[in-house]
């Protein structure tokens, strides 16, 4: 190793050169294979109709038709399945993070009757597939009155044992001697999840926040489910209901998919680095 | 009086303890409220209603036993969703682990621009299923204008109708899906790959290991439990695929790509058989659980952990 950074033999940098060329040839195409899809839902949505079915297929639209996304958005009520996603998203979100750093912190920091058999039970639900509760959950909701509510959207949701487990084991490396400490200056229990653990534990609550909007945002199986009005659709039915309604107007199509798929998308790129390192440490499914 | 002290004192921690878990219950209060109304409880209320013939429109069901499943194993649509789901996942999961096995190798080539990589890699997996599907849906087009029929008809190859084709219906859902899902695997993976020491990789250096062998002899028995934890939430993730084939082919042609969350998703929210659906969702907990079992049993076995 060290004799070879010292001097190297002309032929080695070749080597190198070529090795890493070619690492770099088989992720480029790699990459090109993921984006095009994207590429061409853009390219689509951006162009004239008599543009979608030429062959061979044109990726730059001669003119650009900025206003399908207009025609798109004035066909469906997409205002309002916008407005439902994300209140939706953002309620589960502030709730489940709100419960979630409760019981995550009597985990962590209580000593009390039967911990260790209640943590291992809310371990467990995480075997459970969300299809076994599909039906029962539509019964209990049909009896209270909730479907076609936002109550059904949201509150089945509002806990998540994976963040539960991901808080616990931030807490819990938090050192109990900054509980004294606060203590003493007369901290409340509820004031140090507040003012000390909240704060310090920023990355996890990041981390758990994400996941659970991307999730909220994306679902599309229980709210297709519980939704039968546009009052109460989410952006994801309301996408698959204008594809049903619209399936043959490509263009169209294009514009609602990539308002329905962008939000996520920009929102990714600005924490991209905190949310794959979560995925990377945890192993979480979105 | 140490005897009257002691007592004291553990009164006193006794006292302690009940308060603290007094307060713990209170903390743990809304989550738990929350998991065992819309979690714990379904699962036993599901059996329950397994039991029973429930179209939903009746207000009266009939307690029929276990009639529910014995309708199932004589049920052809069931057994057919059953083997085109085992297809789906034979056909999705080895893939996409190898995949992403390869492109994570590559990643960890300490090359420039890894995260950029990563990102693209990953734009499909933050992206929801349904509204991928549609995009999918518009390059599986039969007709020369698709674009995947361009691209086959500009190297010479025989176009098809994919999604319109019994036989390709399923292969084109399958590919749509390790599309979707290998960034995860990659994300895992790459982890995985960087967990390893790199002492490893330097003492085999010095006994003459070369790229592949050292790929086969270190990297791989290293990584053997994140691949097996790709392959145990892999499995399970892809036995519950529905968005794709709900967008693109609603279990058709020909029933090819009727799979069990879609006919489950059928019976029990369009025909409104809610007893008979239930019966299914227990068949389909019961597949997955024995399936993740079997692979602890004989896979996990041979997993090295460091």
């Amino acid at each position: 190793m060290n004799h070879s950074r010292s001097r190297p033999r002309p032929g080695a940098i070749t080597a190198r050169l070529l090795r890493s060329a070619g690492i770099h040839a088989l992720l480029l195409a790699g990459a090109i294979v993921m984006l095009a899809p994207f590429a061409w839902m853009i390219s689509t949505s951006l162009k004239d109709y008599s543009e979608v079915f030429t062959v061979p297929i044109k990726w730059i639209p001669s003119r650009l038709v900025w206003s399908n996304y207009a025609d798109a958005w004035n066909e469906a009520p997409f205002t309002r399945y916008f407005f439902n996603s994300a209140f939706v998203a953002t309620a589960t979100t502030i709730g489940q993070l709100t419960f979630s750093a409760l019981a995550a912190y009597a985990f962590a920091t209580m000593n009390f009757l039967g911990r260790e058999v209640i943590f291992t039970l809310f371990l467990g639900t995480m075997m459970i597939p969300d299809q076994m509760t599909l039906v029962p959950n539509y019964v209990l909701l049909f009896k209270l009155d909730w479907i076609d509510k936002y109550y059904a959207l949201i509150v089945p949701w509002l806990a998540s044992v994976f963040s539960i487990f991901l808080m616990r084991q931030f807490f819990q490396t938090i050192p109990r001697e900054l509980y004294d400490a606060a203590q003493i200056d007369g901290c409340t229990r509820f004031g140090y999840l507040w003012r000390v653990m909240v704060p310090l534990s920023r990355p996890v609550f990041i981390t758990c926040g994400l996941f659970t909007f991307i999730g909220s945002w994306n679902a599309f199986l229980w709210p297709l489910i519980v939704t039968n009005t546009d009052r109460m659709r989410t952006i994801q039915v309301g996408l698959s209901t204008f594809m049903q309604e619209h399936g043959t107007v490509p263009t169209l199509l294009m514009a609602a998919s990539t308002m329905a798929i962008m939000p996520v998308v920009i929102g990714f790129f600005f924490v991209q680095r905190q949310f794959i390192q979560g995925i990377a440490r945890t192993g979480l499914k979105s | 009086m140490p005897f009257q002290r002691t007592t004291a004192r553990d009164a006193a921690r006794r006292h302690k303890f009940l308060t603290e878990t007094f307060t713990a219950y209170l903390y743990l209060l809304p989550a738990t409220a929350v998991l065992v109304t819309f979690h714990f409880a379904p699962v036993l209320y599901a059996f329950y209603v397994s039991l029973l013939e429930w179209n939903y429109i009746s207000p009266n069901p009939a307690f029929v036993g276990f009639a529910n499943y014995a309708a199932l194993l004589q049920d052809s649509d069931f057994i057919t969703s059953l083997v085109n789901t085992v297809y789906y996942v034979v056909g999705t999961v080895p893939t996409s682990m190898a995949a992403a096995l390869l492109v994570a190798v590559l990643l960890n080539q300490k090359i420039r621009g890894l995260a950029w990589y990563r990102t693209v890699y990953f734009l499909p997996v933050i992206t929801a299923a349904n509204a991928v599907a549609i995009i999918w849906f518009w390059i599986y087009h039969p007709d020369y204008s698709g674009l995947l029929n361009g691209l086959l008809d500009r190297l010479g190859l025989p176009i098809q109708s994919w999604l319109l084709d019994p036989r390709w219906a399923m292969p084109c859902i399958i590919l749509m899906s390790i599309w979707k899902g290998l960034g995860y695997n990659v994300v895992i993976f790459l982890a995985g790959l960087q967990n390893i020491s790199s002492e490893y990789y330097e003492a085999a250096q010095i006994d003459g290991a070369k790229g592949l062998s050292m790929f086969r002899h270190i990297t791989w028995p290293l990584l053997s439990p994140t691949t097996f934890f790709v392959l145990i939430i892999s499995v399970i993730g892809s036995f519950q695929v529905f968005s794709q084939v709900y967008v693109m082919t609603r279990g058709g042609p020909l029933k090819s790509t009727l799979v069990v969350v879609y006919y489950l998703y059928k019976i029990g929210f369009e025909d409104f058989k809610m007893g008979y659906a239930s019966a299914m969702a227990y068949a389909l907990f019961i597949i997955i659980f024995t399936l993740t079992l079997l692979q602890r049993k004989y896979i996990g076995s041979r997993v090295h952990y460091q």
